[in-house]
């Protein structure tokens, strides 16, 4: 993975020593509230329900076993002992002190991290497929290109003030596992007919008040042209963006209003106005950075793992986590382990600062020293050999994160709601940790098959509820917190908004309303399809029929 | 029911720690709601965020604002769950902010 | 209010004209991107040195087309969370402009970098901070990692240092 030259040292220091700078300045009433706040935002600390809320990047959710270690020194230095890793492949700590926030910036400098432009109305953390550089699937590992845009995005001058946030996502894979389509600009890495290595350009999807799916402006734009061709995007939404009202403001408005051919003609004629050039610099960084993201030194092993599979004939607890929670490498006898953080009734996405060490521990002796975050709130352990499978998963038990439900029910993906965020209006965890329980049982998960279930708390989506095969929003009724269900949400390659069934439910209505969704679902499928495509061939109507039928 | 008096209550973070804090008739900010003063009348309202905004200014404050609430036998009750939930912590972890420090409510999440 | 340019306050020897007053004849003097527009013909033939002030909901760009007459241009901030400028700022230097860039409006010294970077030289501040401020904040970073800006703060920039035989982009001549 990436390691800072003294450059990029320099630059986090610098930077760690100017937030100090303006938040002494706030303290002293140099600076008022008004002042402070995009500056504030921009090191990604946010005012929220009970304090403080800090949220650290973790760009394109890879980090080393030492970074993991320091985020868990400051869960427990300066925060109550956990973290919460969120939908965006970063961390958020949620009791965080203004006074305190420079020296977790300086703490996190020091191992090549930062929390810079995780907020504010600038470009946000590069997120991508949690199995880069790994997957069976992958044409190339996106990261290094991830890398350089984070690079090129950090303080970018003109881009520091947009209309908005604004949210990148790329992909190297065809199965689509980075949600581009309902990112702000979504990257897919591909070959064209003469063999070429380029990306199609996505613009305007997003979720939110307004979901909708991104639209391409480029099939294949050449890897070289590729800052060039984003400054010309930036710059278009950067001038013409809407500014008059903050629920208007995403790029995905603009595209809408003026419709995608206007768009990509505006974006086309800016790019001609200032296309790229002496890109020469630009390959000599990417071929610089690609560098540090060359494969592990994998041994050669057979496909078959004896040991792997006599520990799965000896242990029926290991052969469950097994059968659900690997996925297919590219080499053979190394697997990809999905740590789920959704243990039976806990809170998605939390890890503890023990726990954080043990996954520490668990990448450097198992893992060549990698983690990566999923968006779905998941530890990944990207290279592990099949023949360690079994003593790694030992040590996960021992922690308390070997829920073996990555991918089905209980692997549910929730914001933090509103037992924390100011800006929500139904708590969200409360609602996981019910349907979390009333779904333990995981040969029961099993035979549901591969579900999404993601729950946002409020309008903003953070849980990316839209794109949830079944999707559940907290709103407030007259004081009373209740949801909304939605189903034929997918963040993939076929991307799709979820369809509003019918009228909320109560919180203690909601578990037993996604049974019948889930027993409608198999009374309705035919050989084992799962959920998405069964929803898909049927529609809504019997899942509203069985949800809201007349006792 | 005639023990009850319904009106609102200023609430902020304090600037340096972010914590969770209540405008007291002194004028001075408690982390206990039940020490906050209740106010109804326009006139008194305007003074809560006359103080609010000056002590925004005075950099001992930030993000005040106003909500509604019922003192109930002497206690503050918030009536907006959202409220409530400042006023003791995450539903989902007893174990942190207020109701675990002891500056927490007198009144549960649900409790009436 | 101050005029910040070079890293201190100024004098500053441009008067804006409203654009129902009559043109004075030489000097130094500002007009509206619309009267530049209407009254081309009379401010071409005058001496004086022009400059023109670019509301950010118009098109800077097309100030382009007076660059005979035009030294100065001034763009707003009409808030200092409104990042339209920079985009107006750094395209006007892209397409060639080297004609002094005045940025006037909600300005905070921790914006003079940035602003600096796409290529604003002058500055018209509150008289809110005190110059030492707005000295420290425009020195902060000595990095920069986008190539094709304008540091007047002499920034390193990251991608070109690193790769040896090039220089920092800004130099070259622009192709298009």
């Amino acid at each position: 993975m990436y390691r800072y030259d003294e450059f990029d040292a320099k630059f986090v220091n610098e930077r760690t020593a100017q937030f100090r700078d303006q938040a002494e300045r706030r303290l002293r009433g140099e600076l008022t509230e008004d002042e402070f706040r995009p500056l504030r935002l921009m090191n990604g600390l946010y005012l929220q329900l009970h304090a403080y809320m800090l949220r650290v990047a973790i760009p394109y959710g890879t980090l080393s076993a030492n970074q993991m270690r320091v985020l868990a020194l400051i869960a427990e230095k300066w925060d109550k002992g956990y973290g919460h890793f969120t939908t965006r492949q970063n961390i958020q700590y949620n009791w965080i002190k203004l006074e305190d926030t420079a020296d977790i910036l300086q703490a996190l400098a020091d191992v090549e991290m930062h929390a810079i432009q995780t907020s504010g109305n600038c470009i946000r953390n590069v997120t991508t497929d949690h199995w880069a550089g790994a997957a069976a699937d992958e044409l190339d590992d996106p990261r290094p290109v991830g890398e350089l845009i984070r690079q090129w995005s950090s303080l970018h001058p003109e881009f520091s003030y947009l209309p908005r946030k604004f949210k990148i996502a790329i992909t190297g894979a065809p199965h689509d596992r980075a949600a581009v389509k309902v990112h702000d600009i979504g990257l897919r890495l591909h070959k064209n007919a003469a063999g070429q290595i380029g990306w199609e350009v996505m613009v305007g999807g997003g979720q939110g008040r307004t979901p909708l799916i991104a639209v391409t402006v480029r099939d294949f734009l050449p890897q070289n042209e590729l800052i060039a061709y984003l400054e010309a995007i930036m710059r278009v939404y950067n001038l013409y963006g809407r500014r008059d009202n903050k629920y208007k403001a995403r790029i995905k408005i603009l595209v809408h209003e003026i419709g995608a051919a206007k768009f990509k003609s505006e974006v086309e004629a800016e790019y001609a106005k200032h296309p790229a050039q002496q890109t020469q610099v630009e390959e000599a960084e990417l071929a610089r950075i690609a560098k540090y993201f060359a494969a592990p030194k994998f041994e050669k092993l057979s496909r078959f793992s004896p040991a792997f599979e006599e520990a799965r004939r000896a242990d029926g607890e290991f052969s469950r986590w097994a059968r659900n929670n690997l996925a297919p490498h590219r080499v053979d006898g190394y697997t990809i382990v999905n740590i789920s953080l959704k243990p039976e009734g806990g809170i998605p996405g939390d890890a503890t600062a023990e726990q954080m060490r043990v996954m520490a521990d668990l990448a450097e002796a198992y893992s060549a020293d990698e983690l990566r975050v999923s968006h779905a709130q998941n530890i990944v352990l990207a290279h592990v050999k099949l023949e360690d499978a079994y003593a790694l998963w030992q040590k996960l038990k021992a922690a308390d994160l070997a829920a073996a439900n990555y991918g089905l029910a209980g692997d549910i993906i929730a914001c933090p709601g509103l037992d924390y965020c100011a800006l929500a209006t139904a708590r969200s965890i409360p609602v996981a940790q019910a349907i979390s329980r009333k779904f333990a049982d995981v040969k029961k998960q099993e035979e549901y098959g591969p579900l999404k279930i993601n729950i946002s708390g409020c309008i903003n989506a953070c849980g990316h509820h839209h794109v949830g095969h079944i999707g559940i929003l907290g709103l407030d009724k007259k004081g009373e917190e209740y949801y909304q269900i939605t189903l034929g949400g997918s963040s993939s390659e076929n991307a799709s908004i979820g369809t509003i069934l019918g009228p909320g439910f109560a919180a203690q209505e909601v578990p037993d309303a996604i049974e019948t969704i889930l027993n409608t679902y198999m009374k309705l499928r035919e050989r084992g399809e799962e959920f998405l495509v069964t929803y898909r061939r049927v529609g809504p109507k019997p899942f509203k029929e069985a949800l809201y039928a007349t006792a | 029911m005639s023990n009850e008096e319904k009106g609102q209550v200023m609430t902020a973070n304090r600037l340096r720690d972010g914590d969770v804090v209540f405008l007291t008739r002194s004028g001075a900010w408690s982390e206990k709601i039940d020490d906050a003063v209740l106010a109804q009348e326009p006139q008194a309202l305007a003074a809560l965020e006359t103080r609010a905004a000056d002590d925004v200014k005075r950099n001992v404050v930030t993000g005040q604002y106003l909500f509604e609430a019922t003192r109930i036998g002497g206690k503050i009750r918030a009536d907006h769950i959202r409220e409530r939930i400042r006023t003791l912590g995450p539903s989902v972890r007893t174990d942190l902010g207020k109701q675990a420090d002891g500056t927490a409510g007198a009144f549960q999440l649900d409790e009436a | 209010m101050p005029l910040l340019k070079s890293n201190a306050f100024v004098a500053d020897d441009y008067i804006s004209v409203p654009d129902d007053e009559p043109l004075p004849v030489g000097g130094k003097f500002i007009v509206s991107f619309a009267r530049l527009q209407r009254d081309w013909d009379e401010i071409a033939c005058d001496p004086a040195v022009i400059g023109v002030r670019v509301a950010n909901t118009e098109h800077a760009e097309g100030a382009m087309d007076y660059l005979s007459k035009v030294d100065l241009i001034v763009l707003s901030f009409p808030a200092f969370s409104d990042g339209r400028s920079y985009s107006m700022a750094r395209a006007l230097r892209l397409d060639g402009y080297r004609g002094e860039l005045r940025a006037e409006g909600n300005i905070l010294p921790d914006q003079l970098q940035l602003m600096r970077q796409v290529g604003f030289d002058s500055f018209v501040v509150s008289d809110r901070f005190p110059l030492q401020v707005w000295q420290a904040a425009g020195q902060q970073m000595s990095l920069a990692y986008q190539r094709g800006l304008f540091r007047k703060a002499n920034e390193t920039e990251v991608w070109s240092s690193r790769h040896h035989g090039f220089e920092p982009w800004e130099e070259q001549p622009h192709a298009g």
